[in-house]
């Protein structure tokens, strides 16, 4: 196993969290596992991301410039990272906001990746909440790259909303829809 | 494989735990990117252990608060990043001249000035060669990890109360940011620590103690500075601290602390796998410096690859030990830039052919 994991988008996406729910899946299945955010100076107002590497050895740099799995929930996200996504690796857009026509555009020239989209945001409001968007997205994700086992996705969101227990519900329903719908 | 029980958690956050652990109950310091995380931290961990969390109004302020607090007994400790760690030297020198123990941690960023927020090395220099005024050195310790970040800190603690003197983690922004899975449940060091028998509390019922770093006297202050070498000397004997990672037959030795080494490491395994012998020297102790460790590997061909975040700096310290310069490589990114294994690999091929 050597997956190399960039989730991005707009700040308050919950791309952190994204990406910190798949690292504790990855560390309580037993691999190697290092998670980091990208720095606070680009934040506000612009795109966000975080990389996440699972290996079965030790990792050396914790930096992702060029993902295997690339998640991108916004427009500029997807025209910054889809040109670095590693051959045979995955590009999964959230395409609630960006025409097919700019997906195309985005991707063109892109040899031998495997180009995933679905409307995220707007299955996460379907269920009643947009912010869980992030969670369908993770869930669709492993569905895709069968990773982890769902049980411990679902362990993992719990765990990092132990002091949030009104949010739990709503996000393991969003994991498990993900996981379930057709991608 | 990991095991059960670790925790993901920040290099940072690994850091303030560590020092919770060790008993530390006053913290001050100044936000500063990348480490606010670990100030943020204590913030929070301060209030549940009922110790002391100061913002302080600068870092001056923050290195001078410690001092206080050490002059009374506490286990201290200030973080700060590179330019932070600039404006608290004056404060490091005086608790060094006093003797006073004390715990600084520098999550070093991209320099020279404020530079930027990206991972660095460059802060070797000042750590390991004074960086504030006068004749002194600190114990220098340099994890590679959040395991370490949360271990150096916890022991640091004891070698600054066993000195008398200040003690240096030397990390870097992507130590400090990232997450990684650690065991941060160690024995609370807090809970049964006897008082110091030299701090100032009030000479009631006792002859009143003086802590200073103003000697005037003619000979005084040399010899104060005779003791204090004395006291170098000591910790230059018993806290070298280092790792080799299969050194025994390499014919090229990388030489990396922190986020490099982690970096060598991996290129080292990529270079056994193409059946080339290349193993990886880490110091951990950047200050004492394992001179003699790092020279008994030398078997008089063999070829030594310093990596650096920086322009070259530790690279002075591997020419002192191993003499043949010839001998000795270097490969280094400055400024943020973090070394690509591809790179490191490619010079590492050319140097073996």
């Amino acid at each position: 196993m050597k997956e190399e994991i960039l989730c991005a988008g707009y700040g308050g996406q919950g791309i952190m969290v994204m990406g910190r729910v798949l690292a504790y899946a990855a560390m309580n299945s037993g691999y190697h596992v290092t998670w980091m955010p990208s720095y606070g100076a680009e934040v506000r107002g612009g795109t966000a991301h975080s990389m996440v590497r699972v290996h079965s050895n030790s990792i050396a740099s914790p930096a992702v410039r060029y993902p295997t799995s690339c998640i991108v929930m916004n427009k500029p996200s997807l025209l910054k990272f889809s040109k670095r996504v590693k051959s045979h690796g995955l590009l999964l857009i959230d395409s609630s906001k960006i025409s097919d026509g700019e997906i195309k555009q985005a991707v063109v020239g892109l040899n031998n990746i495997c180009v995933k989209k679905a409307p995220f945001t707007e299955i996460a409001m379907s269920l009643g909440e947009k912010k869980v968007a992030n969670m369908v997205t993770v869930g669709a994700f492993n569905k895709v790259k069968k990773l982890f086992s769902i049980k411990e996705l679902i362990k993992a969101v719990s765990f990092i909303l132990r002091d949030k227990d009104e949010l739990i519900t709503i996000n393991e329903k969003a994991i498990l829809h993900g996981y379930n719908m057709e991608i | 494989m990991t095991k059960a029980k670790k925790i993901l958690i920040t290099g940072n956050e690994a850091c303030g735990e560590g020092a919770v652990k060790a008993g530390c109950r006053f913290y001050a310091g100044y936000p500063i990117t990348p480490q606010n995380e670990l100030t943020a931290y204590m913030s929070r961990r301060m209030l549940e252990e009922n110790g002391v969390f100061i913002q302080s109004e600068s870092e001056l302020a923050a290195v001078s608060m410690i001092f206080g607090a050490s002059l009374a007994g506490a286990r201290v400790m200030t973080t700060s990043s590179s330019p932070g760690i600039s404006l608290k030297q004056e404060g490091i020198s005086y608790l060094a001249g006093c003797q006073l123990p004390a715990v600084i941690v520098n999550i070093m960023r991209g320099g020279p000035g404020l530079g930027n927020i990206a991972p660095s090395q460059a802060d070797y220099f000042q750590s390991t060669k004074g960086g504030g005024h006068g004749d002194y050195y600190m114990v220098v310790l340099a994890p590679h990890n959040a395991q370490e970040m949360f271990d150096f800190t916890y022991e640091a603690f004891d070698i600054a109360d066993k000195y008398r003197n200040p003690v240096m983690i030397l990390s870097d922004g992507a130590l400090g940011q990232m997450m990684e899975p650690a065991f941060v449940d160690r024995k609370d060091k807090a809970k049964g620590r006897k008082q110091k028998n030299w701090i100032l509390n009030g000479c009631k019922a006792r002859k009143p103690r003086v802590i200073r770093s103003l000697y005037l006297k003619d000979g005084e202050l040399e010899a104060r500075n005779k003791d204090l070498q004395k006291k170098f000397d000591k910790m230059r004997k018993d806290e070298v601290k280092f790792e080799r990672y299969k050194t025994n037959d390499a014919k090229l030795i990388m030489v990396a602390y922190g986020t490099s080494a982690r970096i060598a490491r991996s290129c080292c395994d990529e270079l056994r796998k193409k059946g080339k012998a290349a193993g990886l020297f880490r110091p951990i102790s950047l200050w004492p410096f394992p001179y003699k460790q790092l020279e008994s590997l030398d078997k008089g061909k063999t070829k030594f690859l310093v990596i650096e975040m920086s322009a070259g700096q530790m690279v002075e310290d591997v020419n002192l030990a191993i003499q043949d310069r010839k001998r000795v490589y270097f490969h280094g990114r400055m400024g943020g830039g973090i070394p690509d294994e591809k790179d490191i690999i490619n010079l590492a091929n050319r140097i073996l052919k």
